[in-house]
């Protein structure tokens, strides 16, 4: 095999959104149709589901980064042997948290539902990719441009966020449950907040890259930008709990503070004719093209994720559905569109093989059509969450009555669901084929 | 803008940050709500051994399958033997976890305790203008 681990990182995160998605497609079916598979029952499919995806989070943008950060600044990488290692250590930790997933071993809570032993290879792993990217990126120029500072943050608070949302394992914070959920969301608050630094940074990375325009990165508008993201990774975590019994300020604080995303908002529809028309221009390039529909979906997330963070609207739609149609609506219309641009950009430089003229066009099928799959998916979600929060807030059906009357509508959900994931494995199948060609000819 | 702004924004931030996450350390609970018993704390990690957040939330937060059950406890027609009830059998779409006795009783102790620290899901509350709420005790 080829000494390209950051390949492998790209090409094991397809692989891990292929599975990802196969048990998302199941947790679905099982919610519509109760007994479907009962040898992987939901408390199964879930948590493999979602650490799947966010293993493809990860893994894409890390393998992009190992790979972007020396060889467009014209330095070597601190050092080889750690990016093994960190992809060894990921690898084998992964399986080890896959097979607990299938044994039923659970232990920890929501999206690191693993044996909190675990942890520890994780943490590990980030501490060498934190130690090589920084001692790599010392080597460029002093005057960073953003996507540096980008990735460099997100590695900083993925180290941050995980420490404190194992916190609940010490004396001092588990004998209260609202200390505890307060701290939970808190950290995953900058969770998230570390994966959209690492894939923002890729998305302004690559626009550089295919624009062959320095200055994207550079420009005073993108570090008022990150700044802006930054802030709301720090201090708007608590929109996710308005209504667990907390400290009135800290609510406040984050609706004030997840309200300035208005002007991220502001940008884009102000931008919006100037962009579109340098983007039918680069269209037919095959990382452009997702590149410009996670703008679309940044556009229609944030409109959502702005709602859903007005307290008197998140009282409607906190513990529904909608909540589910604002995480997988961002991390399929924005992360892993973003994610997809950097595979194809990635795989063609690496590899150099070129696609023949089949291969494109069932890539841009599978385009078409998951983004039309991903708008009925997003938008059921949205009703059946609406009319499940009208219902619970107006308290007179039961949540039996409630469940019955959504079905039809996750219904929909399920099967918009089977062609996103039909769709994506149009998109990824032939860029698979061509990594493990180059991986493994001799 | 120069490498010295941006680090000192960035500086800023990350402090202001620091303090304010010490802060919410300390300064959570309000008036010890919430606090967990000894029994609590130890069904606290059945709960969590055996996924119920897979398909329940608390507070609103986990997976939505099944109802929330933060005050599955103290709602009127509820509370201890009717939630012992479905712990046991379970129904067409909450499996039958074969809990031991033992887990049940240290599970039930959790779930008292959590509905002993507030309302969820909130459904008696005024909007105000600025788009908050007042909630209705
Ligand atoms: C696979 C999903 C699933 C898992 C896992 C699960 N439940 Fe449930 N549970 C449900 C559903 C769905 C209901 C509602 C009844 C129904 O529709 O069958 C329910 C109902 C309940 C109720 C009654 C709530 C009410 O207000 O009526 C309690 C209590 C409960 N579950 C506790 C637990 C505990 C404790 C665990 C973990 C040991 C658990 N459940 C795991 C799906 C699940
Ligand atoms: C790239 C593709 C996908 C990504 C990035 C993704 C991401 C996520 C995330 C982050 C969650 C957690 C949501 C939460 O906790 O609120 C989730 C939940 C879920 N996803 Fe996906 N998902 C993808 C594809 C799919 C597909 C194709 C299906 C099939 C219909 C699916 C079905 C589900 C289900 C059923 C849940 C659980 C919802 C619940 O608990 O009620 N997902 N997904």
């Amino acid at each position: 095999m080829k000494n390209k681990f950051e390949l492998l990182f790209t090409t094991l995160g397809l692989l891990s959104l292929i599975g990802g998605m196969f048990f998302g497609v199941i947790a679905s079916l099982q919610f519509v149709f109760p007994g479907f598979l009962e040898s992987i029952p939901f408390y199964k499919t879930r948590p493999l589901h979602v650490s799947l995806i966010v293993a493809w989070i990860f893994l894409s943008s890390i393998g992009g980064i190992y790979y972007y950060l020396p060889n467009y600044n014209n330095i070597k990488l601190h050092s080889r042997f750690l990016g093994i290692l960190h992809f060894s250590i990921f690898l084998f930790t992964g399986i080890l948290i896959l097979i607990c997933y299938f044994l039923g071993e659970f232990g920890g809570r929501e999206y690191w539902e693993f044996p909190p032993i675990l942890a520890i290879p994780i943490f590990v792993s980030w501490i060498i990719f934190g130690w090589n990217y920084f001692k790599t990126a010392f080597k460029t120029a002093s005057n960073w441009p953003v996507y540096m500072w980008m990735w460099a943050t997100g590695i900083f608070f993925f180290l941050f966020t995980f420490s404190e949302a194992y916190l609940w394992l010490l004396p001092q914070f588990k004998g209260n449950v609202i200390k505890e959920l307060t701290l939970q969301w808190k950290a995953y608050g900058a969770l998230v907040g570390s994966w959209n630094m690492l894939v923002y940074g890729t998305a302004i990375f690559l626009m550089e890259k295919i624009k062959k325009n320095s200055h994207i990165g550079r420009s005073k508008i993108a570090f008022l930008m990150y700044f802006l993201g930054l802030t709301n990774l720090m201090f708007g975590w608590a929109h996710h709990i308005y209504n667990v019994p907390t400290a009135m300020w800290i609510r406040y604080l984050a609706y004030l503070v997840s309200m300035s995303e208005l002007i991220i908002l502001a940008k884009i529809i102000y931008n919006w004719k100037k962009s579109l028309d340098e983007s039918v221009k680069d269209f037919n390039i095959l990382p452009y093209k997702f590149l410009v529909a996670s703008d679309i979906w940044i556009l229609l997330n944030l409109i959502l994720a702005l709602l859903l963070s007005v307290p008197a609207i998140n009282m409607y739609t906190h513990g529904t559905h909608i909540t589910v149609a604002h995480a997988m609506g961002s991390t399929i219309g924005i992360n892993t569109m973003i994610l997809l641009a950097s595979c194809l950009f990635l795989i063609d430089k690496i590899t150099k093989i070129e696609y023949t003229s089949g291969e494109i066009k069932t890539i841009k099928y599978g385009y078409t059509f998951l983004n039309i799959f991903l708008l009925i998916f997003w938008i059921s979600l949205i009703i059946a969450g609406a009319i499940k929060g009208q219902d619970v807030v107006n308290n007179t059906i039961s949540f039996k009555e409630i469940m019955t009357k959504i079905n039809p509508i996750l219904i929909v959900f399920s099967i918009s669901g089977i062609g996103v994931f039909l769709s994506i494995l149009a998109i990824t199948i032939y860029p698979i084929k061509k990594s493990l060609i180059f991986l493994f000819n001799k | 803008m120069s490498r010295k702004t941006k680090q000192i924004i960035f500086f800023a931030l990350l402090s202001q940050f620091l303090i304010y996450s010490l802060f919410v350390y300390i300064s959570i609970p309000i008036n010890n709500v919430g606090e967990l018993s000894v029994n609590s704390q130890k069904g606290k990690l059945i709960f969590q051994k055996y996924n119920c957040i897979a398909c329940h939330q608390l507070y609103g937060l986990g997976g939505y399958m099944g109802p929330d059950l933060t005050n599955v406890m103290n709602t009127k027609g509820k509370g201890k033997d009717y939630a012992k009830a479905f712990i046991t059998s379970g129904t067409a779409k909450m499996p039958n976890f074969h809990i031991p006795p033992e887990e049940i009783e240290l599970l039930v102790s959790y779930l008292e305790d959590v509905s002993k620290s507030g309302v969820s899901p909130t459904v008696d509350f005024n909007i105000n203008k600025d788009g908050t709420v007042t909630i209705n005790k």
